[in-house]
């Protein structure tokens, strides 16, 4: 689906790398989780793949086609995309909001009104409050409405950065399930950066972890908790088995 | 109650013309304003270099004096209509509209340049790499997110503009466009402060309602509602296409007579007006000219017919630095004005508007004056106050080199305050006009010119060179030639600046017409 070949990013003409080397293969389908400290080049490998950033080498297909040769701007309005702090336009209400890619995609406005209705659903907002301007929105219906303008052209792919953030643990923990789920249901290709281990290890199928703008090992959540040779990620880890381990305990506990 | 001030009243009706002309004039230009200057403002933010250029040219612009910009637009665009006139056959008036609305239209882009570009700038990165993320043209980002979330500061921009327009568009009136200055300048001119305040608040509170209309319409375009937005930007369109087409028409009136800044010429003015309907023929006049603008206009058509005076063609535009007896000043003036400009002298109306040295009697017979040759003894321990213009004019030149004249301080003012500051002591000798009335009223004493260094000054009746031959005219301002001597002149001219039993313009050329015709 994604197929991302000796990528690069420099902004010093080649003197340091953001992102150097990288490469990585998506399959349809997939939900695939970039980790690593801030920094380490998560948000510009996202970046990348929508043109948002402009590569300075490497080779970056999705869907077979090499992107360099697209139109960066059609390209995007078929890859959904959640921002970091949600990046909602403050002066367009949540539907206007949602409806905004299918817009620019010129999809008629019977179109529009009955795929915002049909998102809010999705995302499990009340239907009115598709008139609402953002700023009387809540952090975690903020987020919704992020994840659902994202989704509105119905992209086969999405890419997240950081999409769960800046909300408490248990409207964060009921995003993330809700999100699952939808890409379950839509068979979308999810790539979402997060610096949040235990989020990457609950919800994605395989994890790439990123250091200083490389990437040091990529495995799904089981191999990369049962063994690794880098210390890094040992290291990063240790904290969700840790944990696990504790509450596996504990449960033991009360169940014994 | 008590009735008004026949003086507001008089002011009122005039109050349609001004208001109207000046709204008409403000208007237009915030719509050419902002019509050029909001494009190349969202140029700018996607061209840091360009950004620089446009906002420093408009500071340079801002910092021009708002008086001279405006007079400086006359000349040039006098020269592009001769250049059209010449190479298409299309001609159009330099005077009035044209210039006022270039210059005025200058001026209001500063704001809404830096305001635009600031806003624009403004705008938070993370909303804009979000419109780009959602598959967004640079052209869509700016007109969906970036203008709309610029507005309130782009609105500030342009309702300071506004306010700056209406204020500065009262200078209009000297390069010969009506607007509400016509009340401050016609006011200051013959000390009528009712005149002048009347002026001054009407442009104020028309600066505050158009203020006011622009915060509705920034509310009105901040809900988005694009068929009004639509609706708005059609209104200003229509009204600035109204506007167009106003100054273009000239007047349907046979004449247009001009008019410097100044009582006398307002006098004369009416006088020749009145003239001209008492023998069927129409006449509208285009007071407050700078003395460039009208002569240039006279030369150029736009004006048929003004009062000037042979001293000032004689050192401004012939450049000369002699001088001679007003005969022989006036046939050399004549011949020049037909042969280089095709410029009509109907004839010397037959008194004299020359500078004079003036102080208070008392003064100058305590010190012993009588003479320039005996002032030129004292002159360094005295103040001289002069008009705007005097100390730079080739005659002051000429005078002070003549007596070998040192002052010990020279100082600028409104002609209308030198009288008072003599009067009062501020001032010791004044640059007065021989046929201000004031000379009589104060007792001032003239000082005489014995080594004849200051030209005559005969005021002359100019016209314009498509008025060759024109025996109507001739005809019907023929009683005024040689008919006015120097007591009527400064009677009529008191008459309009004194303070009590104060007459209009109108009524003083009545009456000196009266005095004429009972000779």
């Amino acid at each position: 689906m994604i197929a991302i070949k000796g990528a690069s990013k420099s902004y010093d003409g080649g003197r340091t790398f953001a992102v150097r080397g990288m490469s990585l293969e998506i399959r349809a389908g997939e939900f695939i989780a970039i980790v690593g400290t801030s920094g380490s080049g998560k948000t510009t490998l996202l970046k990348l793949i929508n043109r948002l950033i402009e590569a300075s080498a490497g080779v970056i297909e999705v869907e077979g086609e090499d992107i360099s040769a697209l139109d960066p701007v059609l390209l995007r309005r078929r890859i959904g995309y959640v921002f970091q702090g949600v990046g909602l336009f403050p002066h367009l209400s949540v539907a206007e909001n949602i409806a905004i890619t299918p817009k620019l995609l010129g999809w008629n406005e019977e179109r529009c009104v009955g795929r915002v209705g049909e998102l809010l659903d999705l995302v499990r907002l009340p239907r009115d409050l598709g008139g609402r301007l953002p700023e009387t929105l809540s952090g975690g219906q903020g987020q919704r409405v992020g994840v659902a303008r994202a989704l509105a052209a119905e992209p086969r792919i999405v890419l997240m950065d950081e999409p769960f953030g800046a909300v408490d643990q248990i409207t964060r923990g009921a995003l993330a399930r809700d999100y699952r789920e939808l890409h379950e249901r839509l068979g979308l290709t999810t790539i979402m950066v997060t610096h949040d281990v235990i989020e990457a290890v609950l919800l994605a199928d395989r994890i790439a972890v990123i250091v200083d703008g490389e990437i040091v090992e990529t495995g799904t959540s089981h191999d990369l908790l049962a063994e690794s040779k880098h210390a890094y990620v040992r290291e990063l880890m240790s904290l969700p088995r840790l944990q696990a381990e504790r509450i596996g305990a504990l449960s033991r506990k009360t169940a014994g | 109650m008590e009735a008004l001030d026949p003086r507001i009243l008089e002011a009122l009706d005039f109050l349609p013309n001004y208001l109207g002309q000046h709204v008409i004039l403000s208007v237009s230009a915030l719509a050419l304003g902002l019509g050029i200057s909001l494009p190349l403002a969202l140029w700018g933010t996607r061209a840091p270099r360009l950004c620089w250029f446009l906002l420093t040219t408009a500071s340079v612009i801002q910092t021009i004096p708002s008086l001279a910009l405006l007079a400086l637009f006359y000349p040039l665009l006098l020269a592009l209509s001769l250049l059209t006139n010449s190479i298409f056959g299309i001609g159009f008036s330099a005077l009035g509209f044209l210039p006022s609305l270039l210059a005025l239209a200058l001026y209001s882009m500063l704001p809404i340049l830096r305001n635009t570009v600031t806003g624009i700038l403004g705008v938070d990165p993370a909303v804009k790499e979000a419109a780009q993320g959602v598959g967004m043209t640079p052209i869509q980002s700016l007109f969906r997110i970036e203008l709309p979330l610029a507005l309130p500061v782009i609105m500030a921009g342009v309702r300071t503009a506004a306010v700056w327009v209406i204020g500065t568009a009262t200078l209009a009136t000297t390069v010969g466009q009506t607007s509400l200055g016509n009340y401050i300048f016609t006011g200051l001119q013959t000390q009528n402060w009712i005149l002048v305040l009347f002026g001054c608040v009407a442009a104020a509170l028309l600066a505050l309602v158009v203020d006011q209309l622009l915060a509705i319409a920034e509310r009105v375009l901040g809900r988005r509602r694009r068929e009004r937005v639509i609706g708005a930007v059609i209104t200003l369109g229509a009204l600035l296409f109204a506007a167009s087409l106003t100054p273009l028409a000239r007047g349907q009136d046979d004449y247009v007579v001009g008019a410097k800044g100044f009582a006398e010429q307002y006098i004369l003015a009416s006088l020749i007006e009145q003239r001209l309907n008492a023998a069927g023929l129409t006449a509208s006049t285009r007071g407050n000219l700078g003395s460039a603008v009208v002569f240039n206009a006279l030369r150029a058509g736009d004006v048929d017919l003004y009062v000037d005076y042979t001293g000032t063609i004689w050192t401004n535009y012939m450049r000369r630095s002699d001088t001679g007896t007003r005969e022989f000043v006036f046939e050399e003036m004549r011949e020049w004005l037909d042969a280089t400009h095709n410029i009509g002298v109907l004839g010397a109306l037959g008194f004299e508007n020359a500078y004079a040295l003036a102080m208070r009697r008392d003064r100058a017979e305590e010190l012993g004056i009588r003479t320039i040759d005996d002032l030129a003894v004292h002159a360094r321990n005295l103040v001289v106050g002069g008009d705007l213009e005097i100390f730079s004019r080739p005659e002051w030149a000429a005078l002070i080199a003549a007596y070998g004249l040192v002052f010990g301080e020279e100082r600028t003012m409104q002609p209308t305050f030198m009288y008072p500051a003599v009067v009062g002591g501020d001032v010791d000798v004044i640059t007065a006009f021989s046929s201000d009335g004031r000379i009589a009223l104060y007792d001032l004493l003239v000082l005489e010119d014995p080594r004849q260094a200051i030209p005559p000054y005969d005021a002359v009746l100019l016209t314009a060179p498509q008025r060759a031959g024109d025996l109507a005219l001739s005809t019907a301002l023929g009683p005024l030639i040689e008919a006015i001597d120097i007591e009527k002149m400064r009677e009529a001219n008191l008459s309009v600046s004194r303070e009590n039993n104060q007459l209009t313009q109108e009524e003083a050329a009545r009456r000196l017409w009266q005095s004429i015709a009972a000779n």
